[in-house]
């Protein structure tokens, strides 16, 4: 598999919001607007490209039997890191995704990719399924956040489209993630996958 | 007493306002994985709801005599996840050795729960929280039970949904979420029940 080929495959074929349907925390958890959504993407990915990165060089090194909790310290040292540059440079994104950035741990896409990816090949090739996953990742959370922050207050990256009186409320707050994920899930499926 | 009613202001806030499923978001996955029986879905509940008790008294203790004592407090995210990993193991192993027929009906979940973000989110709450360790036992017993309570309604759910007839396209996950959602809004009814309650125990 070349790599522009690794790359397409992130995005649509094992898109992780809509086909994988892995990180489905974040996914709702940090969507209630189309920046945070995005933000939240961007942040995985970069944790994402890295570890599969780091893991692909050291997979020798690592006993098979340790390899999971090895995995998980590089990821959550990786995680560490992020979370204090994010705290230092753009402390508004730390206080709208809160919790979220250090749960990014617990993420299983990035354990998942680590397992199935990045311990079978090489380093380059990791760094580019990183980067089609985590794209597949930030666009599936970018166009979630879109779709509630429209419905909801009638604004897309805050630029007003028809006015915040003809918002549904419901889609910003906690039905409305589940809601508009399903029915996204639904045009995914019925329209990009065949294709 | 005031502090009595303070934890029962925790309970109600942990079960029905802010229910960890529906309300924040966190342990998503086995709510969706694992809900297609009643009885799987009350199983998984109840080791989650076991395991966050454990892991918050350690992860507390850790914080305030390890992290706090030594200005670690960086490393929170790697020791909190190392020990919850090391703690699920462990768990295991003791379970096995010490009540069989207890590890009959959780062994299958148990390894699920490391990667359960609701237990290292909850680790991280009680610390971000500033509660003291027995509040933060009732906060962790009190998530767990919520999550419970979410887990066994929404496996209802599921039984009935197999029921009936599911347009082509929204076969398997859509009609889940499609159905969460509506339990969401079911437990939107209780928001702001906890502030009622604050003015009722005058808090």
């Amino acid at each position: 598999m070349n790599n522009f080929k690794v790359l397409v495959n992130g995005i649509i074929k094992e898109n992780p919001t809509f086909v994988l349907l892995l990180g489905m925390c974040p996914t709702l958890g940090t969507t209630s607007s189309a920046l945070n959504g995005m933000s939240m993407g961007l942040a995985t990915m970069c944790v994402l490209i890295v570890s599969n990165f780091l893991i692909a060089l050291i997979k020798k090194l690592i006993p098979d039997a340790v390899r999971i909790p090895a995995y998980i310290v590089v990821i959550a040292s990786l995680v560490t890191v992020l979370q204090m540059l994010i705290k230092a440079y753009a402390p508004e994104i730390d206080k709208s995704l809160g919790l979220f950035i250090p749960l990014i741990v617990v993420n299983c896409i990035i354990l998942g990719r680590a397992e199935s990816f990045a311990a079978k090949n090489g380093p380059i090739a990791s760094i580019f399924d990183g980067i089609g996953i985590g794209l597949g990742f930030t666009l599936g959370l970018t166009a979630l956040g879109a779709v509630r922050e429209l419905l909801g207050t009638g604004a897309i990256f805050g630029v007003n489209l028809w006015g915040e009186e003809y918002g549904m409320l419901m889609f910003v707050l906690a039905p409305g993630a589940f809601l508009a994920l399903g029915y996204l899930i639904v045009l995914f499926n019925k329209y990009v996958k065949k294709a | 007493m005031d502090y009595v009613l303070s934890l029962i202001l925790i309970i109600i806030t942990a079960i029905f306002v802010n229910n960890v499923v529906l309300a924040q978001f966190l342990g998503i996955c086995p709510f969706l994985g694992v809900s297609k029986k009643v009885d799987t879905a009350s199983g998984m509940g109840m080791a989650v709801t076991a395991v966050l008790v454990v892991a918050t008294i350690v992860t507390y203790l850790i914080q305030v005599y390890v992290l706090n004592a030594f200005g670690l407090e960086y490393l929170q995210t790697i020791a909190f996840i190392l020990v919850i990993a090391a703690l699920v193991q462990m768990i295991e192993i003791i379970l096995k050795k010490t009540m069989p027929a207890l590890y009959q009906a959780l062994g299958v979940f148990l390894p699920l729960i490391t990667t359960n973000c609701c237990i290292l989110g909850v680790a991280i709450l009680v610390i971000q929280k500033d509660y003291d360790l027995l509040e933060g036992i009732i906060y962790a017993l009190s998530t767990g039970l919520g999550f419970l309570l979410a887990m066994v309604l929404f496996a209802g759910l599921r039984e009935q949904l197999d029921l009936v007839n599911v347009p082509k396209s929204f076969e398997g996950v859509p009609i889940a979420f499609v159905t969460a959602s509506l339990l969401a809004m079911a437990f939107m009814g209780f928001s702001g029940v906890d502030g009622g309650l604050k003015i009722l125990f005058g808090l």
